[in-house]
């Protein structure tokens, strides 16, 4: 936003007052650019060090052994991403299942029917739940969550780690994201969208499910894909209570690692630079950088074009 | 030949359905946003329900035997301690204790703590969640009496003053968050220090400065997506950058810095702060940018017609009427940046660590890392004691998101008053 040139140059003004050197500006705004340009080389640094290590991995080896092969175990040196990707899509799954309808239902009753003082009330608490950190969310998982699903499926089927239980409670974790998200887009479809078919005699339900949902749908879809990558880029909740150790299952009972939960394990022991293990968390890291950051800007492009027609 | 019923007959006839219909959605709307609601409440629940609750603690000696039958360990007075500990710690543990100061002259308190730790050394044996302590009680008694022998059940918070001021340890009865809280505060101030000023002053070329060209926008857009690269992700660039790279700088090599609880490697609260200083970079700069942006350019305009430079509005006029915008904002950024765990486990965040920190180039753990260590154990009471510390963690969040809350509300008083 800027606010034009403070001073238009006019023949009666000396020049000297016009063109009067101003060092200290000049430095401030050298400064102040270079704080801006440092979300730049944020970026930079992390493409720069995700991509070099992630190169020196794939070296040795080859990304269609890398993709392909179904077993992770560094010990013998197999590093098959597919055991660590089926782990963070499954927890992601239940992360959804329980996140999306839900935060859609919690939208459209905020939006269309509660009354003021109930949103007014609603709404800092779904903000309070988006405020605690994820690591008393693991702990949920692990000590509430956990025991809970044990006991009503049965102690033996269900192991102490489970994708069920981390997927579940991440759910819980970006509920609040997408329950703001689609409120959002909601409210922001135009009245006179919603007084049309109230004039033609639908009902609240009528109007919110045929045409408040239809017309801001783009909004809830980006809700839906900003939320995915939260969940794919979620670490502490996966880490604590999916388990430890790749394994390539999708039944929600046993325990598997993640992408994020496998990077958290490994960095927090004992690792030594160039070896294959650092050099590994690095590629992993790469595959989800890339993810996140494609269904990020897929995220934004349809906030974008869902602007362009309300607007 | 039916004759068809009247139009207005078919009409409410359906009219009934749509309202039964309508009337049952808002139900299941309502129960929905219930269950969110419900789901905050069963995660406070589950914490609290951890932090308290009974635990059977039994003891090496029987506390009743160190003194003279009929009285209790806490009758005594300071001398009748110190007799105790004559009487029953070996000569060279008393004489060691007595050099690093008289036994004579200690308070009857440090006396008990002393008893406890060498002669008593109580261990947990069970412990119980609250719930189980409020409505079980009877049971719990009765299997006290019949799954073990001896030991005292008594009511646990392992929220207290000694989980706050005693540093970590393995022993869970005497173990706390000291070292972890220390490390936190250390961490973030140097986090706020490095992010504040930055975001600020990227926000003001944003805002006040840059031109629309391809360059500001490439900014404007990566800032954006910064703001939703994975945690972790931050994590791994602070391990490559900071922790590697610049071990010189961050293990404070290159100003000669050496000392006790120093690290040799990169893996400092300077390094961490860094990491969360350009995690939590995007928001603030997106706060501010909002912020810098709700002040009128009116004022702007009148505050350069009088002929100040650029940099004079920005500094006295935008920045100063917006300055409780931006404290807002990065109030919410330093209360995420205080939960943040994972960047952290990723920097190298020591697993173990009896001292506080004492300086940027200090071995560091923060408080949701303890949590981290703690729930990762098998012994149940090392959960009840990272409920403990959850508790703490969860306060020290509640109350800067009150500050907001606050902060807000004083801000739109002023402005309704001025208006």
């Amino acid at each position: 936003m800027g606010c034009g040139n403070p001073s238009k140059p006019t023949d009666q003004l000396p020049r000297t007052l016009l063109h009067r050197p101003r060092p200290g500006e000049i430095i401030i705004q050298a400064l102040l650019f270079l704080a801006a340009s440092i979300s730049i080389f944020t970026t930079l640094g992390i493409v720069a060090s995700l991509g070099l290590e992630a190169f020196a991995f794939f070296r040795k080896i080859s990304l269609i052994d890398f993709f392909t092969d179904t077993v992770w175990q560094p010990a013998i040196e197999r590093y098959g991403i597919l055991p660590l990707l089926s782990a963070t899509l499954a927890t992601s799954f239940w992360a959804m299942l329980l996140a999306l309808p839900l935060g859609l239902l919690v939208a459209i009753y905020l939006s269309e029917y509660a009354p003021r003082r109930v949103r007014d009330f609603l709404k800092p608490v779904l903000e309070l739940l988006a405020g605690i950190p994820t690591v008393v969310y693991g702990y949920f998982a692990l000590n509430t969550v956990t025991p809970l699903i044990r006991n009503l499926f049965g102690r033996q089927r269900v192991d102490v780690y489970n994708t069920l239980s981390a997927g579940l409670v991440m759910g819980i974790l970006i509920l609040p994201l997408i329950a703001s998200m689609c409120e959002d887009a909601l409210s922001s479809v135009p009245r006179s969208l919603k007084e049309g078919a109230y004039a033609m005699g639908a009902n609240k339900l009528e109007v919110s499910l045929t045409i408040v949902v239809p017309a801001a749908f783009s909004g809830i879809a980006a809700a839906f894909i900003l939320g995915l990558s939260r969940a794919v880029g979620e670490t502490m909740i996966v880490a604590m209570a999916a388990g430890a150790g790749p394994n390539l299952t999708l039944n929600p009972f046993k325990s598997a690692e993640t992408m994020t939960g496998h990077i958290v394990r490994i960095s927090g022991g004992d690792l030594s630079y160039d070896s294959m293990d650092y050099q590994s968390l690095f590629a992993i890291a790469l595959v989800l950088f890339i993810v996140t950051l494609g269904l990020n800007m897929l995220s934004s492009r349809i906030v974008r074009r869902f602007r362009e027609v309300y607007e | 030949m039916n004759p068809s019923p009247p139009i207005s007959g078919r009409l409410d006839s359906r009219l009934e359905e749509r309202r039964r219909k309508s009337g049952r959605w808002r139900i299941i709307f309502l129960v929905c946003t219930i269950v969110s609601v419900f789901f905050l409440a069963a995660l406070l629940a589950g914490i609290v329900n951890q932090a308290f609750g009974y635990v059977l603690v039994q003891t090496e000696e029987d506390p009743a035997k160190l003194v003279p039958e009929g009285e209790t360990l806490s009758e005594q007075d300071a001398q009748g301690l110190s007799s105790i500990l004559q009487e029953r710690l070996s000569r060279r543990l008393y004489r060691k204790l007595d050099t690093e100061a008289p036994l004579a002259e200690r308070s009857r308190a440090e006396l008990l703590g002393i008893i406890d730790a060498e002669i008593l050394k109580p261990h947990v044996i069970a412990t119980w969640s609250l719930f189980e302590s409020i409505f079980f009680k009877p049971e719990i008694m009765e299997s006290v009496v019949r799954d073990y022998q001896g030991g005292s059940l008594q009511f646990r918070s392992w929220v207290s003053a000694s989980l706050l001021s005693s540093s970590q340890s393995s022993d869970p009865l005497r173990s706390g968050i000291r070292g972890a809280l220390l490390g936190s505060l250390l961490t973030i101030l140097f986090t706020i220090l490095f992010a504040l000023p930055l975001g600020v002053a990227a926000a003001v070329w944003l805002e006040e400065y840059a031109r629309d060209n391809w360059l500001n926008r490439v900014i404007r857009t990566n800032i954006y997506n910064l703001a939703g690269v994975p945690s972790i992700i931050y994590g791994m660039l602070g391990l490559a950058l900071f922790v590697r790279a610049m071990a010189p700088l961050t293990s404070g090599a290159i100003f000669g810095v050496q000392s006790e609880g120093t690290s040799l490697d990169g893996r400092t609260v300077l390094s961490a702060s860094l990491s969360l200083a350009l995690l939590i970079l995007p928001i603030i700069i997106i706060n501010a940018q909002e912020a810098m942006r709700a002040v009128p350019q009116s004022l702007r305009q009148s505050s350069l017609a009088l002929g100040a430079t650029r940099w004079q509005t920005v500094w006295h006029h935008v920045l100063p009427a917006s300055a409780d915008r931006i404290l807002t904002g990065a109030v919410l950024a330093i209360s995420r940046a205080l939960g943040e765990t994972a960047p952290l486990v990723v920097v190298g965040a020591s697993t173990f660590l009896s001292m506080d920190p004492t300086g940027p180039f200090s071995k560091f753990t923060t408080l949701p890392i303890q949590i981290y260590q703690w729930s990762a154990r098998p012994q149940q009471e090392f959960r009840n004691l990272a409920a403990g510390a959850i508790v703490v963690l969860l306060v020290m969040l509640l109350s800067l998101n009150a500050s907001v809350i606050y902060m807000r509300a004083k801000y739109s008083n002023k402005k309704a008053a001025s208006q």
